[in-house]
């Protein structure tokens, strides 16, 4: 189950919330969006779910164009609002079966999804409850649940775990991740972690444009620059500025070697690599063969915090 | 548009109903409804001595006008506040089949706050002998001044997430139409007829005197079937 998302623009007034986007979601994938508040996350997924036309541009739902096909693509898809919205006077089971039937199942199935959905979200407890009575994170359970009553072969989860706390997120974060393998499953976040531990795609967005688009560990290499490594050493009777440091700059491709601080014989240095180059075989070879001691080897690697950082910012 | 889905609306009818009678709002309004109605027509019938409906269709529809707003006021105002419009508007659900199932539901309460004053029927048919007909005619005029009223009562909620601003709308706009032929001698002689004919009221009182012409009950259906294609209409806005 595909989604085709082409040259999509949606205008509030004169400004563009979404500017021009175009991705594709493959069969299976799990597609975090990523932005900052505002960057048109939520506009994109409401145009997805059939909420709200764009302005211009097509989306397709497994081939089935949201405009012309809306219920057949609704039937599609399960959808799981920002904020998370309930009816706080109806019960669990209540607000499932009312789910379900929307849905248009009937009869048996209707129980049998019920009974399925509270056991996979780990509703038992709280089954006969009102909804207004329930933690926030029983809450967002019930959301995905009712997103998932119909078995849809699309998740489209606009920041599942906004508001939970740890444990709950690493919990929903499992429940989406075991989904996800036999569903398409979009999300949103603004939790980088999240991408990290849940998406196979990462999609980056800025002022309703696309600015990235890759998976985690990709978005991480394009966007590591030169080598940063800290190196640690015990080298007992010798001046670490006068000594260590001209021999570590002598390594090839080393571009600059700072002290950080120097007592007792021990001694931190920050050494600059040229671009693409790893320096730190050059580093432990040189200490072995002068005898020093390694303490601490450290290269520091671009977070997707700093990648995030660098694209919506400036 | 593709055609009505009946087995979309049961499932909205049903939860709305539920939601009425799981919250004290069915019971209050239906409470403070007979009570009202109650009040005139036993002192009609003790002080007067007159085995009579006639006050209570003279009543009903004055009370209505604040009664029905008030059932109606958060069908849809109450949904756009929390977002669970949002949820239902993503459904595989018509819009039109949103608005019919909350109207039908609406029906329903409304009915089912007429319903005991069938008690007074019965004791008049013991204490008198009332004409039947005129009476039977008068519920179903009841329930069709209701049904418009509360069409009225759903677009008003519909255009707002505030209740109270869709309450005072509603109430308004079918004040407007109770009051069309009550203010014929401040127009001029050519908008009279129209007014006349544009009044609730006017239609109502024809049918409560046992007369069911069809011109009225074309009236009330187009009234009803106009201001739920409003509605409709109003939630559609988000895809403007």
């Amino acid at each position: 189950m595909s989604i085709a998302v082409r040259n999509l623009v949606k205008r509030y007034g004169d400004t563009p919330a979404i500017d021009d986007i175009t991705f594709d979601v493959k069969t299976g994938e799990i597609l975090g969006f990523l932005g900052p508040n505002g960057a048109g996350k939520t506009t994109t997924m409401k145009i997805i779910t059939c909420y709200m036309p764009p302005s211009s541009g097509s989306v397709e739902v497994d081939g089935l164009d949201i405009a012309e096909r809306s219920l057949e693509v609704r039937r599609k898809i399960g959808y799981l609002p920002e904020m998370n919205p309930l009816y706080f006077d109806m019960n669990v089971l209540d607000y499932l079966e009312y789910s379900a039937q929307l849905h248009a199942l009937r009869g048996g199935a209707v129980q049998q999804r019920m009974k399925e959905m509270v056991h996979v979200c780990g509703l038992e407890d709280v089954r006969h409850k009102d909804i207004g009575e329930l933690s926030k994170g029983y809450r967002q359970r019930v959301g995905l649940a009712q997103a998932m009553i119909h078995d849809p072969e699309v998740l489209i989860l606009d920041e599942p775990t906004s508001g939970l706390d740890p444990n709950q997120i690493v919990e929903i974060r499992n429940l989406i991740k075991q989904l996800g393998r036999a569903k398409t499953v979009v999300l949103s976040t603004h939790i980088l972690s999240e991408v990290q531990a849940t998406c196979d795609r990462v999609l980056i967005i800025h002022e309703g444009k696309i600015v990235a688009d890759g998976t985690p560990a990709q978005l991480q290499q394009d966007f590591q620059g030169a080598d940063t490594i800290t190196l640690e050493l015990r080298a007992p009777g010798v001046d670490p500025l006068r000594d260590v440091a001209p021999k570590l700059r002598a390594i090839a491709y080393v571009s600059g070697v700072s002290l950080l601080d120097g007592a007792d014989a021990t001694c931190r240095f920050e050494i600059h690599a040229e671009k693409g180059n790893d320096v730190r075989e050059g580093l432990f070879r040189i200490a072995v063969s002068e005898g020093w001691i390694v303490l601490e080897m450290h290269r520091r690697v671009t977070t997707l915090e700093e990648v995030f950082h660098k694209l919506t910012t400036g | 548009m593709a055609s009505l889905n009946l087995s979309n609306i049961g499932p909205i009818y049903r939860r709305e109903v539920r939601s009425y009678f799981n919250s004290p709002v069915a019971y209050v309004v239906i409470v403070v409804f007979l009570a009202i109605i109650g009040w005139f027509f036993t002192s009609n019938l003790f002080l007067l001595n007159v085995a009579s409906m006639r006050v209570v269709f003279e009543l009903v529809p004055l009370v209505f006008l604040f009664f029905i707003p008030a059932v109606t006021m958060r069908l849809l105002a109450e949904e756009k506040k929390s977002g669970t419009l949002e949820l239902l508007t993503t459904k595989p659900v018509q819009d039109a089949e949103i608005i019919i199932g909350k109207f039908l539901a609406a029906w329903t309460l409304l009915a089912a706050a007429l319903a005991p004053t069938l008690v007074y029927v019965i004791t008049l048919e013991a204490l008198g002998s009332p004409d039947i007909g005129p009476i039977l005619a008068g519920y179903l005029g009841l329930l069709l001044m209701g049904g418009v009223y509360i069409a009225v009562g759903l677009f008003a909620s519909s255009l707002t997430e505030n209740q109270i601003v869709a309450f005072i709308v509603g109430f308004l706009i079918v004040l407007a139409f109770y009051l069309a032929d009550k203010v014929l001698i401040y127009v001029p002689s050519g908008l009279a007829p129209v007014l006349e004919f544009l009044a609730i009221d006017y239609h109502f009182s024809n049918i409560a005197r046992g007369v069911i012409d069809s011109r009225n009950i074309i009236y009330f259906g187009s009234v009803l079937g106009f201001a739920l294609m409003l509605a409709t209409a109003s939630l559609q806005r988000r895809k403007w």
